[in-house]
């Protein structure tokens, strides 16, 4: 019998607090089997089913990139009537929690080779982004992209999450990165604007581009006209979908919707199949 | 027909039935229809005295024998995650006496848990070595509409034997798979079968297949369904729904389910449950998002998955037209009339 419900041990060895209002956690995790890691195999934009006994399954997208080998990092918000995430952030270092997956489909990253990246996201839906970030940016990586945009914003300064790795790359110079928040605060030195209006500012250019798009529904729906008025087209603007699911695995029937499941079809569309799919969100 | 096809074909008389039964129980633990508390479902039996021949059909559909309302899925010790407990049978089933409707619903069930990715195992496991043993409707409901979906009262597809009640007290018994022939031979009793056998047959499914009134259009209506997303028809069909799920938890093609955990004071269970896309809860996400609001966008969900989605994805209509739905809706709201207003729009 095989063992496809099945979650396998992991333990959680740092949490990191990203935000201000301190319901966002980053959790690294490492399989109490090593081999368990390397079967682990996985690219960036893909999720996993992340299990607290007692209180359930939640699925979460991979936020460590695919060559970070030791441990996989999820970034987690807290709802007040989110079970599991409730319960996640309950944990101590050193707690075992469940891991089922990895599910979904990825990021082009083959189709992304010699074209100029436009990373786009927003709030906390940054998470696969950041996977895909540190993946492009690796010494291994780097040279098969050409130039790399980054544009990522928040509602405040405060809820800017990776704060320290967004300072890392802001040093480099092989990546244009533009930080954005909604609303400045007294010591806030940086952008203060809206993303789709930053990015019609920055405007990059479409020439040899893909868009990789994610954020929460708002966001996308005014961020598709400005790419699209940059010129690219919508197959070449790149995005991520949520929906609850259950499975994972296109069985239960939760995150249907066309004839798609989110969770097996996606949770990558390109902007042209999602306007294809009759209830999506943007 | 060729010479062997005829060996493939017996009679029986009910009276015999028992001891064929009887045979076929030292190897198979056999399901049948049994009438308890006024109500008839499918539970396993030891005598063929307690099936009741005459049902029209069972009040739930014996989806339930492969993916079960409830199942414990894994168990664990509180925080010791991924210790598995097993829990399927050992004894190869035969389910007997299971309508054509519902045989054909299984073979759309496997679709979707037995697909090329992915292997529900629990579902597999239960599946595999199953016999069907089918009782054609000589009797359809006013309910019925499996002519209208793609089968019919004497419909064989996905059977490994069918049995016709002759009304003589005879059954015509045709074995439809090499398994199926392998249970028809369990007993030498069985009789051959006259001419004026096979016109009783002839007439009895011509009369059952007049039984079944509704005759519903539903060629391209996957396509109409395409264009009427936005249809103000969906603020019509929805507005009687009480959003119980009784159709969904009633009907022989759902398969949406949840999984959930439960824990007492020794161990944690994860569990699978039947869960229904006419429920709010069904999409509701973390964060309190919910992507369909009302009962009009799940009505139309449970539409566009029979008569769209499915048809899309797999190739045919996640509706077998047994009408179950239609049976137990406690407002009346009859899918039929949905498919023609959909027709009409």
């Amino acid at each position: 019998m095989n063992d496809l419900y099945h979650p396998r041990s992991v333990v959680i060895k740092k949490t990191v607090i990203e935000n201000e209002a301190r319901d966002i956690k980053t959790f690294e995790l490492v399989f109490l089997d090593q081999e368990e890691r390397e079967k682990f195999e996985f690219s960036c934009g893909q999720f996993a089913m992340l299990s607290v006994a007692g209180a359930g399954e939640s699925p979460i997208g991979i936020a460590s990139s695919p060559l970070d080998d030791e441990y996989l990092h999820f970034t987690v918000k807290r709802y007040p009537t989110g079970v599991v995430t409730t319960a996640l952030h309950s944990l101590e270092e050193g707690s075992e929690i469940g891991v089922r997956g990895p599910y979904g489909n990825f990021y082009p990253l083959k189709a992304m080779e010699d074209k100029n990246i436009v990373i786009v996201g927003g709030g906390f839906a940054f998470t696969t982004l950041r996977s895909t970030i540190r993946y492009l940016l690796h010494d291994k990586n780097r040279s098969r992209f050409k130039d790399i945009t980054v544009l990522y914003g928040a509602r405040t300064p405060g809820e800017l999450i990776y704060k320290s790795e967004l300072k890392q790359w802001e040093e480099r110079d092989d990546v244009n990165m533009y930080v954005t928040v909604d609303r400045g605060e007294e010591d806030w030195k940086g952008r203060v604007g809206l993303v789709p209006n930053i990015l019609s500012e920055v405007a990059p250019s479409s020439e040899n581009s893909i868009a990789l798009v994610c954020g929460p529904p708002i966001m996308l729906k005014y961020t598709m006209p400005p790419l699209l008025d940059l010129g690219f087209s919508p197959e070449r603007i790149i995005t991520s979908l949520e929906r609850r699911m259950s499975c994972g695995i296109g069985k239960c029937g939760r995150c249907n919707i066309g004839s798609k499941y989110i969770c097996k079809d996606g949770p990558v569309f390109t902007y042209k199949e999602l306007r294809e799919l009759p209830e999506a969100a943007v | 027909m060729r010479k062997g096809d005829r060996l493939k074909e017996k009679i029986i008389k009910k009276e015999q039935i028992g001891k064929w039964l009887e045979k076929l129980g030292k190897d198979y633990e056999i399901w049948a229809p049994v009438k308890k508390n006024g109500l008839v479902s499918f539970y396993p039996i030891q005598s063929a005295k307690e099936i009741y021949f005459d049902f029209l059909n069972s009040k739930k559909t014996p989806k339930d024998l492969f993916f079960p309302q409830s199942e414990v899925l894994l168990s664990f010790p509180k925080e010791e995650v991924g210790k598995e407990v097993k829990t399927i049978l050992q004894k190869p089933r035969i389910i007997f006496a299971i309508r054509p409707c519902d045989a054909k619903s299984l073979a759309l069930l496997d679709q979707v848990f037995d697909s090329e990715d992915y292997q529900d195992p629990y579902y597999v496991e239960r599946r595999e070595g199953i016999l069907l043993v089918g009782l054609a409707c000589t009797h359809p409901q006013q309910s019925c509409f499996c002519t209208s979906v793609g089968g019919g009262p004497f419909e064989k597809a996905h059977l490994d034997l069918v049995m016709a009640d002759l009304g003589d007290g005879k059954y015509f018994v045709e074995a439809l798979t090499q398994l199926g022939e392998g249970l028809m031979q369990r007993d030498d009793s069985l009789q051959d079968v006259q001419e004026k056998d096979r016109e009783k047959l002839a007439k009895t499914k011509e009369e059952a297949e007049e039984k079944v009134k509704s005759k519903l259009v539903t060629k391209g209506l996957e396509k109409k369904l395409d264009k009427i997303f936005d249809s103000p028809l969906w603020d019509r069909v929805h507005q009687r729904c009480l959003g119980c799920g009784i159709c969904t938890y009633l009907c022989s093609t759902c398969h949406c389910f949840a999984l959930l955990d439960e824990k007492d004071k020794a161990r944690v269970k994860r569990i699978r449950n039947w869960d229904s896309c006419m429920f709010p809860e069904f999409t509701v996400e973390a964060s309190g998002h919910n992507p369909r609001i009302s009962n009009r966008e799940r009505m139309r969900q449970r539409v566009m998955h029979k008569f769209n989605y499915f048809v899309e994805r797999y190739g045919e209509t996640a509706c077998v037209g047994c009408g179950r739905c239609i049976q137990s809706c406690p407002v009346n709201i009859d899918i039929r009339e949905i498919i023609e207003e959909i027709r009409n729009e």
